[in-house]
């Protein structure tokens, strides 16, 4: 028998709006509403706008905090130097193996919060609530399902908000990877697509008032399906396909978010230290007309690898990917990619593909 | 969902029209294009290729997924659609006016025993994705 699937606050103007619902990570979602590629071209375009209720917004408070955090996450929390600032870290397990990545915020002196995947976030809480508890740090850990998540990601993505939900406002000069506001509206200039925009975390009760003044003011709405190829072109990991607990940051193409300095123990940080990254990480851009998919095998001169996340970016018209490839391959190479029984023709880049609308790479 | 009634259709989601001079003409169905999201590209059997009635005659790739096209009879490929190398888009939009291939038919009795629109129907109710 199986749950029922949890909806967000948005269900119901979604299915208003004509999307076609899908089951993720337990939750009945929008996968578009009508064209995925139209809702992607919007997106670095103009602005488009994303219910992320599904993630979980989790803050962690009390004297403890900073120094649970620090001890819990790769990064370190230690760089979050004001009020509003962001960090993106992955959570590790005690072998170095990747639990989830997040963002976590500094709101103020005691108070931070992370936001996690929504397929993870219940084995995320109970993971820190047993990690707090062993290591004995007085913190409260306290997930905001009260909250919902609305993405508005895009070049006018920030203008068409201050003028839909003059809210917003309190972000109007923030740098990125900011955020302003408090516990009850914050407002993050975050996001998963390589567009400028917000991440807003509001009371629930107001997701809908908040989603039908952004459609009005000519956000469009967006779905998974669209937020899955944005965030490919942008270089960015998905949490289960890009890494997951079998594989280290490094092996992710992580490295760059793990802070290894002698002061500062953290959870896997041992494990990192002994052991070798097995791979390289790297971007796939096939130059022969087809499309890639995930777990397609990458021939390169220096052996197998494999595809994690593979599709098609519409802002490139062309398929791109990322992969695992063994160590020493360089972006530049020329690498065959085994597409259903056919070897294509690809090279290795350096991602992001995309980043504000303009087009990185080139065959 | 749109089903033309003067077609013939396919248990593999395929459409095919009963062109004068006794060639068939072949598409996919709007339950299809539906269940696959965004077309992006399209790889179709080149003129002169034969097939037997089931075999595997070319691909579409969505945004979601690839999807095997069939054929739906056998026969010797005439010509396939060159202008959906840049408009694949096309086949979301308008799914039975936009063709994928043609065939000369080996076997006219093939083509008399394809699915009539009631027979898809059943098909496209029972799938789904």
């Amino acid at each position: 028998m199986t749950a029922a699937l949890k909806t967000t606050a948005l269900n119901k103007v979604h299915r208003e709006l004509g999307a076609r619902m899908v089951p993720f990570a337990g939750w009945d979602m929008p996968l578009h509403y009508g064209s995925q590629l139209r809702e992607h071209e919007r997106t670095r375009a103009v602005a488009a706008m994303f219910d992320v209720s599904h993630m979980l917004v989790l803050d962690i408070t009390g004297d403890d905090a900073r120094a649970f955090l620090r001890m819990l996450l790769a990064n370190d929390v230690a760089k979050l130097d004001a009020d509003g600032s962001a960090l993106y870290s992955c959570m590790l397990n005690d072998d170095g193996g990747v639990l989830d990545d997040l963002i976590v915020y500094a709101v103020r002196p005691g108070f931070f919060r992370a936001v996690v995947n929504a397929g993870t976030a219940d084995g995320d809480l109970a993971w820190m609530t047993a990690q707090r508890n062993a290591r004995g740090y007085a913190c409260e850990l306290r997930p905001r399902r009260d909250l919902a998540m609305i993405a508005v990601q895009g070049p006018r993505a920030r203008d068409l908000a201050h003028a839909a939900c003059p809210a917003t406002r309190v972000a109007e000069n923030i740098a990125r990877f900011h955020a302003a506001g408090d516990e009850a509206l914050w407002v993050a200039r975050t996001g998963y697509t390589g567009e400028d925009g917000y991440e807003v975390m509001l009371p629930a009760g107001d997701a809908e008032r908040w989603w039908r003044a952004l459609l009005a003011a000519g956000v469009t709405p967006a779905g998974l399906g669209a937020r899955d190829t944005l965030r490919l072109e942008a270089g960015m990991n998905l949490y289960g396909q890009d890494m997951d607990v079998d594989h280290t940051p490094y092996e992710a193409g992580l490295g760059w978010t793990v802070v290894m300095d002698a002061q500062r123990d953290f959870i896997g940080k041992r494990a990192l230290a002994s052991r070798e990254p097995r791979y390289d990480f790297l971007g796939i851009l096939l130059t022969d007309k087809g499309v890639m998919r995930a777990h397609q095998t990458v021939r390169t001169a220096r052996g197998a690898g494999e595809l994690t996340s593979g599709g098609f970016g519409p802002t490139l018209n062309a398929s791109i990917g990322l992969a695992r490839v063994p160590r020493g391959v360089s972006p530049g190479d020329a690498v065959d990619v085994e597409v259903r029984d056919r070897a294509l023709h690809a090279q290795v880049v350096r991602p992001p593909f995309v980043r504000n609308g303009r087009v990185l790479v080139h065959a | 969902m749109q089903l033309p009634d003067n077609l013939k259709y396919t248990e593999t989601h395929e459409w095919v029209r009963r062109e004068a001079d006794g060639t068939v003409t072949v598409g996919i169905t709007d339950h299809a294009q539906e269940q696959l999201g965004d077309v992006v590209f399209v790889d179709m059997p080149a003129a002169g290729r034969v097939l037997k009635k089931g075999e595997e005659a070319g691909v579409i790739e969505s945004v979601k997924a690839a999807a095997d096209i069939y054929a739906p009879v056998s026969g010797e490929i005439i010509d396939s659609n060159a202008a959906l190398a840049d408009a694949p888009e096309k086949i979301n939009q308008a799914p039975y006016e936009t063709w994928l291939f043609k065939i000369k038919p080996q076997d006219a009795g093939e083509v008399q025993n394809l699915l009539d629109a009631a027979g898809y129907r059943k098909v496209a109710d029972a799938d789904q994705h």
